[in-house]
């Protein structure tokens, strides 16, 4: 079976996979990190966002081997020292989450969305930008609060 | 999805090399729409062509002409300056494919090559008198989109950029399906002072020219003139989110649609 190596969260790691290993088998199977989600597994819900060298993408959707190399940040990767990243204590602060499934692919994408758009966001730009995923609890209304209030407070860090 | 040997070739003549040796041989790009057809089990390659290793993106703005390497991602295409001052169209157009994370990996290459009914860059390629250029030749877009999936590609050629002439405005709108976010209807219109040209995708089984309605726009280039041109139907899709009528109708408002946000 071809090996692969990439680095996730910093961490150099290794595995055997085949040709048709997702990367999202490869990090909840092979690596044991389950804060991505599998929701949909058709490229709909987004509830497997990570960041793969600083972009959202949809790890689904994407081959292991697709990823040689690469830099590939999880939920799992964005509490530094025991300390929250702002996206996910903005969703704290703002109950932006009930049942949390898709809170994970939430928050990688909403940090995403604060780089790319700068950090003063209209609730339109955040809304848009939210397409590719999808919340069955919240109707959205606190997750679009969360990224307003994190995009802040990026900004002040 | 069915497992199959995994390339990533550094070169094109690597990638064309694999390609021919291979017995099923599939050519990957961003893997947007390939991937979730492999998990469907809707194809099974013997073996897939990763082109992402050819490194090939990249934008090309010159007065006349703006040039889109093939492995460009939907996102580069809608966030480059000079492209966005060029063809304003074409980079909005870009920016509304599926959703941020998509837009990340799908290319402009992978598009095109796979010339899906409902894809929105077949729609600007044709209307904006784009020459694919591919590992072989150059081929000018109206060759280049044959049918329901099918291209001019030879088995074993690969797009490796677009070439977009200039116009002096254009516009696109499409009417999303509301789940696939594919378009059911879209319209890319280009005015470029001695022709109109106008471009249909998601209506029919392929992109195609809409000859009386660039007829009608060339002598008046507003909303009013796109209503008022009855679309033929002719082998228009129907299903069940639009009958073909529907689908007929949607070309006059999507046209409209595209004509008054043309800049």
């Amino acid at each position: 079976m071809p090996t692969v190596c990439m680095k996730v969260n910093g961490e150099d790691v290794t595995g055997e996979v085949e040709g048709r290993t997702l990367l999202v088998e490869f990090l909840r199977s092979h690596l044991g990190l389950t804060g991505t989600h599998v929701g949909c597994d058709t490229s709909q819900c987004g509830a497997c966002v990570v960041h793969v060298d600083g972009k959202a993408i949809k790890s689904c959707a994407t081959l292991a081997l697709a990823c040689e190399g690469s830099h590939v940040t999880t939920i799992e990767g964005l509490a530094k020292d025991g300390n929250l990243h702002p996206m996910q204590e903005a969703f704290r602060d703002n109950h932006a989450l009930q049942c949390g499934f898709c809170t994970p692919g939430m928050i990688m994408a909403g940090i995403d969305i604060v780089e790319r758009n700068g950090r003063t966001l209209s609730e339109a730009t955040i809304r848009h930008e939210l397409d590719g995923n999808m919340c069955r609890c919240t109707g959205y209304h606190n997750i679009v609060k969360a990224i307003q209030a994190a995009a802040a407070k990026m900004a002040a860090e | 999805m069915y497992d199959f040997a995994y390339h990533r070739p550094a070169t094109l003549a690597d990638a064309v090399e694999l390609l021919k040796n291979a017995e099923d041989g599939q050519l990957m790009s961003g893997g947007m729409t390939l991937v979730p057809t492999m998990k469907q089990r809707l194809a099974s390659p013997s073996d897939i062509i990763d082109l992402s290793g050819l490194k090939n993106s990249g934008i090309k703005v010159t007065k006349t002409k703006v040039t889109v390497q093939a492995g460009t991602s939907h996102a580069e295409v809608a966030a480059n300056e000079d492209l966005r001052k060029a063809i304003p169209a074409l980079a909005a157009l870009a920016g509304d494919i599926g959703d941020p994370h998509v837009r990340n990996k799908g290319t402009i290459g992978g598009s095109i090559a796979n010339n899906d009914p409902a894809a929105d860059y077949p729609a600007a390629v044709v209307a904006l008198n784009a020459t694919v250029i591919t590992s072989k030749r150059k081929i000018p877009a109206e060759k280049f989109f044959e049918g329901l999936f099918e291209t001019a590609l030879a088995r074993d050629e690969i797009v490796t950029a677009v070439e977009f002439a200039i116009p002096e405005r254009a516009g696109y709108a499409k009417f999303p399906n509301p789940a696939s976010r594919y378009a059911m209807v879209g319209v890319f219109v280009a005015d470029f002072g001695t022709e109109v040209r106008v471009a249909v995708t998601g209506a029919g089984a392929c992109v195609f020219r809409h000859k009386a309605m660039e007829k009608a726009l060339k002598s008046d280039f507003s909303r009013d003139a796109a209503a008022s041109v009855k679309t033929e139907i002719k082998a228009f899709n129907s299903d069940i989110h639009a009958s073909a009528e529907y689908r007929a109708h949607l070309v006059g408002v999507m046209a409209g649609r595209a004509v008054a946000t043309a800049k």
